[in-house]
């Protein structure tokens, strides 16, 4: 097997954050949070319910961007899927704008509400999402545009909102992992601000800490994330993602 | 009771101000033959209610939209409908933007009559503050827990578009996801369908199983056939969506200049047949 990418890195820090799922749905939102969540389906969590993107729970893995049916095992239409937010029975993977140290989450707007900088793709699912269960993040382009001291909306709610909210309210709050194209980020700190978790090979603690916009908590010692076993690079490049849609969206 | 109509006659039902409701998601399944008649007639000042498409965008850019309702406004494989961005960026429509779940439990709760159905979603979140009206609402039970009373969202007038339909107005979807359409039905006063294909009520279970029949003729006010009416958006498994014209499309609406031409090509038509016309004449293109 030739080296890993940047982005076969990142595929498997995804896979990580659905690591001991069990069978909960899992919700990954683009390229890169489908091919970590087929390549954590096909190793250590086999158990996780995944759609095929439209409205069926497939029993089988296809490559990204395959045309064909996968095995349907369930139906899954939209009101299903909302029935799974609100039970909390899911683990989603979501974009992020712009992203807080408390994982705030922005995708509604840039500027003022009432009439925008920049329309982005509005509250979706976030609100919701991450209230009811597991939240995590995938950002491509980490820089300090994304990690900002302060988001304009709200859109996923972060750990400090959540505990304004009281113990009630938060309590299936949980928001798992932030994985960027440079490092892979968590909030086990005692207040719930983002931790530096580990920095991809060919970064470093500096470089990430310089595009990020707000103080992260960063240890003493910062591993290096994890590389992928040859099998979990064989996965990848010949059964998941043969056409390596990966490599364009993160660049090595 | 036959309730065979037209789109005319649907949208001559609509007044300025009024509250529409649109079934389908996205640039899926989209009621697009009474949009188009929509964007001939006169009425303006429309709240659209809907998990948003290029209905919103091509109502918005023809300024009939006052208000919009909505957890997203997608071309799906274009993520932010175009004519929506600039109509928020403009500051030309009041946007009241909802987690998409609290706009599902708005209908539902208007379709049961409720003045509000309680959620843990939104809370903690900006939708509270962008929007100042939302209330919260206590468990009158042990636990006491405070939840977003997510209010009641009738609208006036809904439409959504069908795979099949009887004269009576039972309706059929044929494809994988019924969306939020019989909800959405639900919450209106006045209700109307079109469809691919007004067919004889035995053929219904002929195509699909009962599974499929989810709108009935006690929901519906009018039906009208209007073949390839959801085009350019998608209506399986009769036919996907129409990915080079809503290209063509989105990106017409970037631009002034080409939307002018665009619209002249494709919506100055005086009837749906024409535009039918059109797009079947652009298909051939297409193909030689």
């Amino acid at each position: 097997m030739s080296e890993p990418t940047r982005a076969e890195v990142c595929a498997v820090a995804i896979a990580e954050a659905f690591r001991g799922d069990g069978e909960i749905l899992v919700s990954p939102i683009g390229n890169l949070p489908q091919i970590g969540a087929k390549l954590a389906r096909l190793s250590f969590a086999p158990d996780i319910l995944m759609t095929d993107g439209v409205a069926f729970l497939v029993a089988d893995v296809q490559p990204l961007g395959a045309q064909t049916p996968g095995l349907v095992e369930g139906y899954m239409p939209y009101r299903a899927v909302f029935d799974t937010v609100w039970s909390g029975r899911r683990h989603v993977m979501m974009g992020a704008t712009q992203i807080d140290r408390f994982g705030n989450q922005n995708i509604s707007c840039i500027g003022d509400f009432a009439k925008p900088k920049a329309q982005l793709l509005g509250m979706r699912g976030a609100p919701g999402n991450t209230i009811n269960h597991t939240t995590s993040y995938w950002i491509p382009n980490h820089s300090k545009q994304v990690f900002v001291p302060r988001v304009d909306v709200v859109s996923g709610v972060g750990y400090d909102r959540a505990a304004a909210l009281g113990t009630t309210a938060s309590r299936f709050h949980e928001i798992r992992r932030v994985v960027s194209n440079l490092a892979v980020f968590d909030f086990e700190t005692p207040d719930h601000s983002m931790r530096l978790r580990s920095v991809h090979p060919g970064t470093s603690v500096d470089e990430v800490v310089a595009q990020t916009g707000f103080p992260l908590v960063v240890p003493a010692t910062v591993p290096a994330t994890r590389a992928p076993s040859d099998e979990e690079l064989a996965l990848l490049r010949e059964r998941i993602d043969p056409k390596g849609l990966r490599d364009r969206e993160v660049r090595s | 009771m036959d309730k065979r109509t037209t789109t005319a006659e649907i949208v001559a039902e609509l007044r300025d101000g009024m509250t529409l409701g649109i079934g389908g998601w996205g640039s899926r399944r989209k009621p697009m033959a009474i949009v188009r008649e929509i964007l001939r007639s006169p009425v303006r000042d429309l709240t659209v209610v809907t998990y948003g498409g290029p209905d919103v965008g091509l109502l918005c850019a023809a300024g009939k939209v006052r208000r919009v309702v909505y957890g997203f406004v997608s071309l799906d494989s274009i993520p932010l409908e175009p004519h929506f961005r600039r109509a928020r960026q403009e500051g030309s429509i009041e946007a009241v933007e909802l987690d998409e779940g609290m706009y599902q439990w708005g209908l539902y709760a208007a379709a049961l009559r409720l003045p509000f159905l309680p959620t843990r979603a939104g809370l903690g979140s900006d939708v509270m503050k962008v929007l100042p009206w939302l209330r919260t609402v206590r468990s009158p039970y042990e636990d006491g827990e405070e939840l977003l009373a997510v209010p009641a969202l009738p609208v006036d007038v809904a439409i959504v578009h069908m795979n099949r339909a009887d004269a009576r107005g039972n309706a059929q979807f044929l494809g994988p996801d019924l969306y939020f359409d019989d909800v959405l039905l639900g919450a209106a006063s006045r209700r109307f369908v079109s469809c691919e294909r007004i067919v004889p009520t035995g053929e219904l279970t002929r195509e699909g199983s009962f599974l499929t029949l989810r709108i009935h003729r006690g929901m519906v006010d009018g039906v009208v056939e209007t073949p390839h009416g959801a085009h350019f958006t998608e209506c399986p498994p009769d036919y996907g969506r129409d990915e080079a014209f809503q290209t063509e499309y989105a990106t017409a609406a970037r631009e002034p200049e080409a939307w002018k031409s665009f619209e002249q090509r494709w919506l100055a038509l005086d009837s749906e047949a024409e535009y039918q016309r059109a797009v079947a004449a652009r298909a051939q293109e297409a193909k030689r």
